[in-house]
């Protein structure tokens, strides 16, 4: 690989540049930025752990899509990044502050809240969001109280993109399947005792809006011990519009008519199923108000065809009795800081290719830039965009990089003022040694520790 | 079996056993997680590439950036071990290291070359069709192993999608979006 210097630099100190977010999208900006000779990159992450949503958002049946941990340990322990976990980033330091010890921020801190549906009855007890059900079981210390009741017979998802059928399959998967992942174990036995045996998946529109893709629906199809439960009527004109769709979507579309065709076995204990064209309304809650017992759906009709079509009411309603319900409709970024520009419509920061808009010397990748949707692959091409330009904007002068920026010695020296004490790569590689020990006890990949004290007690000793 | 025919063919059915949800080991004949998962398969590959180094292959690589990249093989490597151990300079290739959890390895053939490779199994064609660019003679290199009459073939890497055609995606891309 090319190695480029920038030109024009004083020999003692090259580019320095400060990333926010130890996710995917910081990782892999990152490593591109190191491609460039002498440039030193910081990244700087809330958590004592790093990987965002790889290590809490990818299914723990998923280990594959994993593997990327091991390109971005190389990039950690790089010797000219330095990565600094336990840092709140617009509390423990302000984004002018680490602007003043940079040539440039990258904001790459992802999408940490969620859509809300809107509704009456969501916020009680046994509605969740996809975001803190999947935190939950990935072991995001956040989540670690949820408790999910799972002693009824009915789940409904909101939402039928691939974290929607993540979701179904671990409340369907048997537990032999998931007691060897890095599931964490307290929700191993929640799941273990779980009486929830019918999910419905629910979507706004048709079959052939369906935003999941084939895997994770060969996934649902083949899961043991249960069977498909669709309504056929939600397919309607479905056959007769195969032969002209792009071979993806008519695959997937296929899978599905399968699936309706065959169901299943009929002894199956557990049944799943979408139902499309249905909008949720109102969370209903039981006689005493306490808790939700069921949910209102709005029947929709659809205007329009293909990706575009649009889901129009018809005043019809429809009420299905539930015991714990999950709204999968999307994840969303909020604001970092006063001084950094958002965008509440559309939960971005707003910017050009890159490059926030109106503010020299910041940039951002991933989610937090273009929207909470893509898979791992589309976050890195991004991410490597946004590493491009900054590279393109060294190179053309537009940062001033004949000023010497202090760096991680400032900040590590401010947050020491502050009480806050960062956790390095190595230090984070102890956690990460523990929770492997502790997971082969256990017979599984590792076992997360899901407690920030402990992680740090771990970390610094 | 060539090591890399052996490795497609072990990941290919750890694919399928997961699909069928028998209980699937972390632990596999190839190790791809933790420190050296990677480099233990291409250690393997090191191992019988002293046995075989009579059946040299090449092949070129028409870059992103329309340059063109020669990598030299054996038969029976991957395409995605090409890449890998020539340590040629395509951005994001292979991330999921071979195991059919992304399109990152997503490669275009010539015609004539495309029908001489092999019937593409339905866990490739389900990663496959996430791929921008999707065309008649995509496959993925990962699944790809080499042969002598593969010798000097030709393969484009395909554009990904970047920040300047998010709007194209959603007329070009067939895939429906993905989170």
């Amino acid at each position: 690989m090319p190695l480029r210097c920038v030109r024009g630099l004083s020999s003692s100190s090259g580019p320095r540049v400060c990333i926010v977010g130890g996710g995917p999208a910081g990782f892999y900006t990152a490593q591109q930025l190191l491609k460039v000779g002498n440039t030193a990159v910081d990244i700087y992450e809330r958590l004592p752990v790093p990987f965002g949503l790889v290590r809490f958002g990818v299914a723990p049946d998923h280990p594959e899509v994993k593997n990327v941990i091991n390109t971005f340990t190389q990039t950690g322990q790089h010797e000219r990044c330095s990565f600094h976990g336990n840092v709140n980033v617009g509390k423990d330091v302000t984004i002018d502050e680490l602007r003043q010890a940079y040539h440039a921020v990258v904001l790459s801190y992802g999408a940490e809240g969620n859509r809300s549906m809107g509704i009456p009855g969501e916020g009680l007890p046994g509605v969740f969001s996809a975001k803190d059900f999947v935190g939950w079981y990935n072991g995001l210390p956040s989540n670690k109280e949820l408790h999910p009741d799972l002693s009824f017979e009915t789940a409904v998802i909101l939402g039928q993109g691939n974290v929607a059928l993540d979701v179904a399959r671990i409340l369907l998967a048997p537990v032999e399947m998931l007691k060897e992942t890095d599931i964490t174990q307290n929700a191993l036995e929640a799941l273990a005792g779980s009486k929830v045996r019918r999910v419905l998946i629910v979507g706004r529109r048709g079959p052939l809006q369906i935003a999941c893709t084939i895997k994770e629906l060969r996934e649902m199809v083949n899961l043991p011990n249960t069977r498909a439960d669709m309504l056929p009527a939600d397919f309607e004109g479905i056959a007769e519009a195969l032969k002209d769709l792009p071979r993806p979507r008519k695959r997937l579309t296929e899978l599905m008519m399968k699936a309706v065709k065959e169901g299943g076995d009929d002894k199956a204990e557990k049944c799943w199923g979408f139902r499309f064209f249905r909008s949720p309304v109102e969370v209903l809650a039981g006689a005493d108000g306490k808790r939700a017992t069921g949910i209102r759906l709005a029947l929709n009709k659809l205007e329009g065809s293909g990706e575009s079509a649009r889901a129009e009411v018809t005043g019809q309603l429809e009420d299905v009795d539930c015991g714990l319900i999950i709204s999968s409709i999307g994840y969303k970024s909020i604001p970092i800081d006063p001084a950094v520009p958002f965008d509440p419509r559309r939960a971005i920061v707003p910017n050009e290719m890159g490059r926030v808009q109106d503010t020299a010397g910041l940039y951002c990748s991933g989610w937090v830039k273009r929207g909470p949707t893509g898979v791992i692959a589309t976050t890195m091409n991004d991410s490597f965009d946004t590493a491009r330009v900054l590279i393109q904007d060294m190179e053309a002068g537009k940062l001033d990089l004949s000023v010497n920026k202090p760096g991680a010695q400032a900040i590590t020296a401010l947050l020491q003022t502050r009480g806050v004490r960062a956790v390095l790569f190595s230090q984070w590689e102890k956690i990460n040694a523990a929770e492997e020990k502790r997971g082969k006890s256990l017979g599984k990949a590792r076992e997360k520790l899901l407690d920030v004290d402990e992680m740090l007690k771990i970390a610094w000793s | 079996m060539s090591a890399c025919a052996l490795r497609v063919f072990v990941q290919r059915a750890a694919v399928t056993r997961k699909a069928a949800h028998q209980t699937f080991s972390q632990t596999t004949a190839f190790p791809r997680r933790g420190t050296g998962s990677y480099t233990h398969g291409r250690g393997i590959n090191t191992l019988t590439n002293s046995l075989r180094a009579e059946e040299k292959v090449t092949v070129h690589f028409l870059n992103r950036d329309g340059k063109r990249i020669t990598g030299k093989a054996l038969t029976g490597e991957s395409l995605l071990d090409v890449v890998v151990n020539n340590d040629l300079d395509i951005d994001g290739f292979g991330a999921c290291e071979g195991t059919l959890a992304c399109s990152t390895c997503h490669l275009i053939f010539e015609e004539a070359v495309y029908k001489k490779l092999g019937a593409v199994s339905d866990e490739e064609m389900d990663m496959l069709d996430l791929a921008y660019g999707l065309s008649d003679t995509s496959r993925l290199g990962c699944q790809v192993c080499l042969r002598k009459d593969l010798d000097g073939m030709i393969l484009r890497v395909p554009d990904v999608i970047s920040d300047a055609r998010v709007d194209s995606e959603k007329e070009s891309s067939t895939a429906p979006p993905k989170v």
